[in-house]
Order: structure tokens, then sequence, then C-alpha cells
């Protein structure tokens, strides 16, 4: 078969090996910046953009580097990305990069990026390592929106608040609002609320790969001959 | 002759730290103007919120002081934009910082009108408690907005508090110590300028000697 695994790269990346769901890394900006949605896109797009590149160029000098110098070399490589990233934010997203702050500087310190480098990037193809660099991209981001959203529609009652910051002026009708007499539950926005969502977030995975698990028992016992002979 | 293995692994390492290094320089050089460009027109625009852009005719960013003051100002350095139009003097904006915040320093722009009334105040940065302190940000709510056009006059000295302590200005449920120091922080650069007078404005303007400049 001429399966070179990319769609199993994405699944992972995506969902069974989603870095914020089930690896548990870069915890710190998951919980610091995910008070609105907003907020969530502009960090999770910011490391998935150093997340391709790292990955691009730990995958192309996997051959050249020596492995004892070779985690220098990665964090050598990661520093210069993010710090590029930061200054383009900079110039061309100011008031999303004041927003985020610290955090873009410290995209450096999340442990996937490493993580990425090291278990998967240094030992494999260009195309899959920019591969896995988009779909863990892509996973983080899409869990750091859905937590940002939630705490941000629980906390202030609105949805996508300063999404011009991102999208120009025309994206200021995307903010959806309970209106003003909605306050609000202070906790969600508040560090203990990151918490909170996170557990409430990954219980839901666990439930649905539960209930998928449970439905392919089902399915393989009852017409075994039919799926046993589909699946050779 | 082979050579020794470290020395091809510092080669490698040091050729890395070039290569990464001049990327970061040359995106340095890239982004550079645009990103003070950013600064001064975020720091422009904030000016021009307080003392309309139509009211002066001069560069406020370029026409200011630094003074010093601690106990009126907050900080030990201020810097003050001063606006004019045709030579006159228009306002003045503050760059005051309240002490007394819940959590950290408050950073703020205070702009105080030639005549002594306030055109406005905003604060630029802040530490406060998100849903309770967080009110003094214009994003959300209305309150910085009360202190458009008071003075020492109006409302007198003894009622420049919060509610609760017999002023008139609102305070929030919940946090009461967060508009109480703001409050007393305006006061205090309302009760600075006063004290200055016209000497606030008195330093030439720096911009009159390069005409044409920026």
């Amino acid at each position: 078969m001429g399966d070179t695994g990319y769609g199993r790269i994405i699944r992972d990346g995506l969902w069974n090996n989603n870095q914020a769901l089930v690896a548990l890394l870069g915890l710190c900006p998951l919980l610091a910046v995910t008070n609105t949605a907003i907020n969530g896109l502009g960090l999770g797009m910011a490391t998935t953009l150093v997340l391709v590149c790292s990955n691009g160029t730990v995958s192309l000098i996997r051959n050249l580097v020596r492995p004892e110098i070779r985690l220098p070399v990665f964090v050598l490589v990661i520093a210069s990305f993010v710090t590029t990233v930061e200054l383009v934010m900079n110039a061309w997203f100011y008031e999303l990069y004041k927003i985020l702050g610290i955090f873009i500087p410290l995209i450096v310190t999340n442990c996937t990026i490493i993580g990425r480098a090291e278990a998967f990037a240094s030992k494999n193809t260009l195309g899959r390592a920019l591969v896995d660099g988009l779909s863990i991209g892509i996973g983080f981001t899409l869990v750091l929106v859905i937590l940002g959203g939630m705490r941000e529609f629980i906390g202030m009652g609105t949805l996508f608040s300063q999404a011009h910051l991102m999208f120009g002026e025309a994206a200021r009708g995307l903010t959806l609002s309970l209106g003003e007499d909605f306050k609000g539950l202070l906790v969600a926005i508040l560090p203990p609320g990151a918490f909170i969502g996170l557990g409430f977030l990954i219980a839901i995975k666990n439930l649905i790969d539960d209930r998928l698990k449970k439905a392919e028992a089902h399915k393989v016992a009852a017409p075994a001959d039919s799926a046993a002979a589909g699946a050779a | 002759m082979v050579k020794h293995p470290v020395v091809i692994a510092a080669f490698l390492l040091g050729s890395f730290a070039v290569a990464g290094t001049s990327l970061v320089a040359f995106t340095y050089r890239q982004t550079q103007p645009r990103i003070l460009a950013n600064e001064r027109q975020a720091l422009l625009d904030k000016l021009q919120a307080l003392v309309p852009a139509a009211s002066v005719d001069n560069d406020m960013l370029e026409d200011n002081l630094v003074v010093q003051d601690p106990d009126l100002l907050g900080a030990d350095r201020t810097t003050v934009y001063r606006g004019r139009r045709l030579g006159k003097p228009v306002a003045a904006v503050f760059t005051s910082v309240v002490p007394g915040g819940y959590s950290g320093p408050i950073k703020l722009l205070v702009a105080v009108r030639h005549d002594g009334s306030l055109g406005g105040v905003r604060v630029v940065s802040h530490k406060e408690t998100p849903g309770l302190g967080d009110k003094i940000e214009e994003e959300r709510s209305d309150w910085i907005y009360s202190f458009d056009g008071k003075s020492l006059q109006d409302p007198q000295p003894r009622y420049w508090g919060v509610k609760r302590d017999g002023g008139v200005f609102d305070q929030f449920t919940g946090a009461t110590i967060t508009p109480r120091a703001i409050v007393r922080a305006v006061k205090n650069t309302l009760l600075y300028v006063a004290q200055q007078g016209d000497g606030l404005y008195a330093q030439p303007d720096p911009s009159d000697n390069k005409p044409g400049g920026s």
C-alpha cells in the first residue's frame, strides 16, 4: 500500500495525541491566554507557525546535526523563529501583540515545539515533519479557541470580542454578545476557570473516546465475520 | 587526517548560531520602522482621544516635558505632552501613575485643558482583578468618562472621592479600592496643574525650532 501515514499523522495531531488534551504540554500559555477566543486563536496561530517552521528546519538538518549537539541546535532554531514571529506580529498585528504580550516570546518554552522536533521531525522526512507540525499546531489552536470561547462566553457573555484586532474592522460584526444585563460568572475568566475548563475538555474527549471504543467493539462483536474479512 | 568530532560539532553549532542570528537581524531591520511607527501612532491615537486633533496645531508627541513630582503624579519622572494652537496653550496630557491600586500601579493618561477642566482620563495599563476592578477600562464600562469636564471647582475638592466616601464618583460593586485610588490620582494631577499654572507651557515648543521636522 502507498499509505505514507499522512492520515495517521493528522489524526494523531488533531485528536489521538492532541498536545493540550492528551500530552498536556504547553499548559502555561494554554491556561494564561485563553480568556477570550480571539486571544487563543492569535497565540495558537503563532505557535502553529513556529511549529511548522521548526519542524521543517529540524527535518532538513536531521542528517547534518550530530547527536551530541542536537538539542542546542534545536533550541537555536526554535528561538530564532519565535523572535522572528514576535517581530512580525509587533509590526503587523500591533494591538494583538500588545494583548498577548509576554506569551509570544514564551512560545520558546512551549515543550510541544522542542518535543515534536526531538520526537518526530528529527526522525522523519520533510513532508511528514511539516504535516506533523501543522496538525499538532492546529490541534493545539483548536483547544485554545474552544477553551477561550468557553471562558469568554461564561465569564463575560460575549464571543469573538475584539475580532477586529486580527481580521480588521470588518470583523467587528463577528462579535456575539448576550447583552449588557449578563454579568458573567467571574470565576471563568480568572485563572481557576482555565483549569476547570481544561478539565471539562479533557473529560469530554475521554468520554467521546470511550463511546467510539465501545461502538467499535460492538461492531466487531456482532458481524464478526464480515468485519474481519473487511479488515483483512 | 581525521578531524576531531568535537571540532566538527563546534563548527556546526557555530554555523547555526550565525544563521539564526542573521535571520533575526534581517527581520529586525525589516520590521523596525513599522514597529516604531505603530508605537508612535498608538500613543498619538490615545492623546487625540483626549485632546481632539482639530483643537491643536502642534505635534504633541514632540512637544513634551518631563516633570518630577512623585507625591502628586505618582512616578519619579512624568512625561507631559502639551497641545497648543497658534502658539497658545490648549491642554496638557499627563502620564500619571496611580500608586494605590488593588494590585500594582495603574498607569493613566490625564488630559487637563488650559482652563483647568479635564479633557478626559484613560487607563493605559493595570493589573486589577478581571471582572471587578477592570471596569476602569474604556472597553468595559463608561466609568472613566465620568471625569470628562470635571475640575477642582466642579466638584469642590472635598467631593473628589467615591460615593462611599461622600464624593460624587461611582464605585464598583465589589471594588472600591481601584476607583478610589484613581479619583485621588486624578485630583492630585489637577492640584499639580493648579500649582504650576502657566509654567507648564512656559518652556518653548521644541518643534518650533525645526520647521518641517518629522
